[in-house]
């Protein structure tokens, strides 16, 4: 076990503090993001009076429908059915539609008969649904939209369930470098009437160009230039609100939250984003270790519980005790495993506050069970 | 349970994230190389996760020996396939690239390539793990069996269904006929896709969701494989502070009202537990395919313990 303990995380402080105006919860996938990020929103409204949005990404679709989130529509409605006449706060969700997030960056940006063709260009298509990091890119976008229409006073963001939990940082820098990158440009060079590409570059690009002709018909390369011209007029404006978004994530009305289950690919996972946002200046709030197994009483110990079983099985009249010590005996050994795995990232940020949540016996799907969960983040 | 109930040749194995696919895999790898058998284990995310589970260094982009199975001739070779690397690999069967070849992942046209579609980047992991599956050397086949550990159940359904995704960028060429061939062997019996989950409700629904979407893509789902199954403890047991007491005493273990209460409620949220684990096997069990149980390892998976997964998968 790890000899200094982390400081508690004082999660009703972050949420009560009118200059907290943005909380993001991010960690790998699986781990409870979306849960905490929806219990923390109907913490903020319910028991801090404070008008919250909730901004979640592929909500599991039981939690989505008791927040009343039946639809994709891309807009926050607000939850019927909580708590927040003490407080007069109130609680709006939404659910993260990146197809149309992007349909609406280009259509923000660009010509009506521009974003008509870039809509119906095949690569538009692919890259709007399916390139890895849109997703983090649109919620970014989203992200910013939400904040410069300055009508919430708490924005919590639940991040999309990427591979790593750095993606959600690296994406849409990625995207954009994509978007405005050199190797477009190459193929655009014809487009824009100047010297012709191959001319420009080496050999091998040359080479590369007629394989890929060859090999995916020169119909693809026609799509994708005509694709990349129509994007030309949208490239600054990408690059620039990727940007802003990237400066808001570093001002101190940010909160980052890790939210990390008691696994090692978890807790690594955590500790790689900790670094990285200590590298980028971003407001790392604390870790939520989510899913963290207690004991009822700690009067028999592990050796003790699987001693003790061993000895009734073998007298053979006490089969439910010896049962139950061993279920005890597993929790035991469950606890000892989880607070081994927490001690990587407690022992590397020993600074960061953390908070546990217990795992409920069934998964959590409506307000009560997030209320639950509120309150035990609260500590 | 032998070879003989794991009819394909291709094991594509799938699951929500962290139920334990590349455990899964790698234990199938190993139970289906047993009796002087050659299987390859392949993984495709870029992630060297079959190097961690085997404590090596990582993968090259080359099928290498990296196990033999418990007590029994056979050999597991893995591969960790680059999509960047597959791509070269293609060309180079159309030209030779040699240095031009490098030169251009250099300038960042294979990264390009590859993510500019999607669609592409599959294509070309798909049809290697194909070619790898149908290869011959001098008359033999090269694999007994081929296990691939693949994407998770949210991305599997586009993963496999190259023909549909590359349709929308090539309507013709190499990269159409290449998408065409490795459509048809994943729709062929040679194919099996088995999906790992946990007894808990999202890995279940998610599983049912991917077994629902690969039927309707017609490609053939193989085993539903439970992992980290827990002993049925308890089961039907009458959990009262008496019973529970008097074992405490017979044990010699403190029996104060404290610790009997404390066990009592453990026991009971063991027993909620349970009965939430019943309904989602129930579940999984009315998907109709066969469903295979795992269980939780308790000092996680070890060389020995993926040795005795792969014995438990092969019915040993
Ligand atoms: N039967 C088992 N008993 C105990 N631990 C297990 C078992 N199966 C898997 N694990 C552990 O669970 C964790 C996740 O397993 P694994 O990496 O195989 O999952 P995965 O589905 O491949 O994950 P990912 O989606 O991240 O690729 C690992 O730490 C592994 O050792
Ligand atoms: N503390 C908890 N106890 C029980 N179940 C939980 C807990 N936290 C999350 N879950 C369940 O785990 C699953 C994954 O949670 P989710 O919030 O969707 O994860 P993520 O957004 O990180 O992918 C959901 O089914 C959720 O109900
Ligand atoms: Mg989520
Ligand atoms: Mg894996």
């Amino acid at each position: 076990m790890a000899d200094q303990t982390a400081p508690l995380l004082d999660v009703d402080a972050l949420l009560a503090d009118p200059a907290t105006r943005i909380v993001v919860c991010c960690g790998a996938g699986g781990v409870g993001k979306t849960t905490t990020a929806a219990a923390l929103g109907l913490r903020a409204a319910e028991v801090h009076g404070r008008r919250t949005v909730v901004l979640t990404i592929d909500p599991a679709r039981r939690l989505a429908q008791s927040m009343g989130l039946t639809e994709l529509d891309n807009t926050p409605r607000q939850v019927k059915g909580i708590d927040t006449e003490a407080t007069g706060g109130e609680l709006h969700a939404m659910m993260l539609d990146m197809k149309r997030t992007f349909d609406e960056v280009v259509q923000t940006h660009t010509s009506p008969q521009r974003a008509a063709e870039i809509f119906a260009n095949p690569f538009y298509q692919a890259m709007s649904s399916t390139f890895s990091g849109t997703q983090e890119y649109m919620a970014m976008e989203k992200l910013g939209q939400l904040r410069s229409a300055d009508e919430w006073d708490l924005i919590i963001v639940d991040t999309p369930p990427s591979r790593s939990a750095l993606d959600f940082l690296d994406a849409p820098a990625r995207l954009s470098r994509f978007l405005d990158g050199r190797m477009l440009r190459m193929l655009m060079a014809p487009a824009r009437g100047g010297r012709s590409m191959f001319s420009l570059v080496t050999a091998s690009f040359g080479v590369f160009s007629r394989a890929v002709q060859k090999i995916l018909g020169a119909q693809l390369l026609t799509d994708l230039s005509g694709f990349v011209a129509a994007l030309d007029s949208m490239f600054g404006g990408f690059r620039q609100r990727a940007d802003e978004t990237y400066r808001i994530l570093q001002d101190p009305q940010t909160a980052f939250l890790l939210v990390a289950a008691p696994e090692r690919d978890a807790v690594r996972e955590a500790a790689y984003f900790a670094e990285r946002l200590v590298a980028e200046r971003m407001p790392l709030a604390g870790l939520v270790l989510n899913r963290t197994h207690e004991v009822a009483f700690d009067t028999i110990s592990l050796a003790e519980a699987e001693a003790a079983a061993a000895q009734l099985d073998a007298e053979g009249d006490q089969q439910v005790t010896a049962e139950a010590l061993r279920v005890h005996a597993g929790l035991l050994r469950q606890i000892e495993r989880e607070v081994r795995v927490a001690a990587r990232f407690t022992d590397a940020f020993p600074q960061v506050p953390a908070v546990a949540v217990t795992a409920q016996p069934a998964d959590v799907h409506d307000v009560d069970g997030l209320r639950t969960i509120g309150t035990a983040l609260a500590g | 349970m032998g070879r003989n109930e794991w009819p394909a040749r291709l094991h594509v194995v799938t699951g929500k994230g962290g139920t334990g696919k590349t455990t899964v895999a790698a234990a199938l790898a190993l139970g289906l190389a047993a009796g002087g058998h050659r299987t390859l284990l392949v993984e495709v995310e870029g992630r060297q996760g079959i190097a961690q589970l085997f404590g090596l260094e990582p993968l090259p982009y080359k099928e290498l020996r990296i196990a033999t199975p418990p007590r029994a001739d056979g050999e597991v070779r893995a591969l960790a396939v680059d999509p960047e690397e597959a791509l070269l690999e293609y060309l180079d069967m159309f030209y030779k690239l040699g240095a031009a070849g490098r030169a251009l992942r250099k300038i960042g046209a294979i990264d390009f390539a590859t993510t500019i579609a999607p669609g592409l980047r599959d294509v070309l992991l798909t049809g290697k793990v194909k070619e790898a599956t149908t290869r011959s050397d001098s008359g033999r086949r090269a694999y007994d069996a081929v296990v691939l550990d693949a994407p998770p159940t949210g991305r599997i359904g586009r993963f496999l269904n190259v023909t549909t995704e590359t349709a929308r960028l090539a309507k013709m060429g190499p990269i159409k006929t290449q998408s065409d061939g490795v459509s048809s062997l994943l729709r062929s019996p040679i194919t099996s896709v088995h999906v790992v989950t946990l007894l808990e409700e999202m890995p279940v629904q998610e599983s049912l969701d991917a077994i629902e979407e690969l039927t309707a893509l017609n490609i053939p789902v193989g085993r539903i494989i439970v992992n980290g199954a827990r002993p049925p403890l308890l089961a039907g047991a009458r959990l009262t502070k008496t019973e529970l007491k008097r074992g405490l005493i017979a044990a010699g273990l403190p029996s104060d009202p404290a610790s009997v209460a404390g066990l009592q409620s453990e026991a009971k949220a063991h027993l909620t537990r349970r009965e939430l684990e019943e309904s989602l096997r129930a579940e999984l069990l009315e998907a109709d395919h066969p469903v295979v149980e795992l269980p939780l390892l308790d000092g996680g998976v070890d060389r020995d313990g993926l040795n005795r997964l792969s014995e438990l998968l092969m019915g040993v």
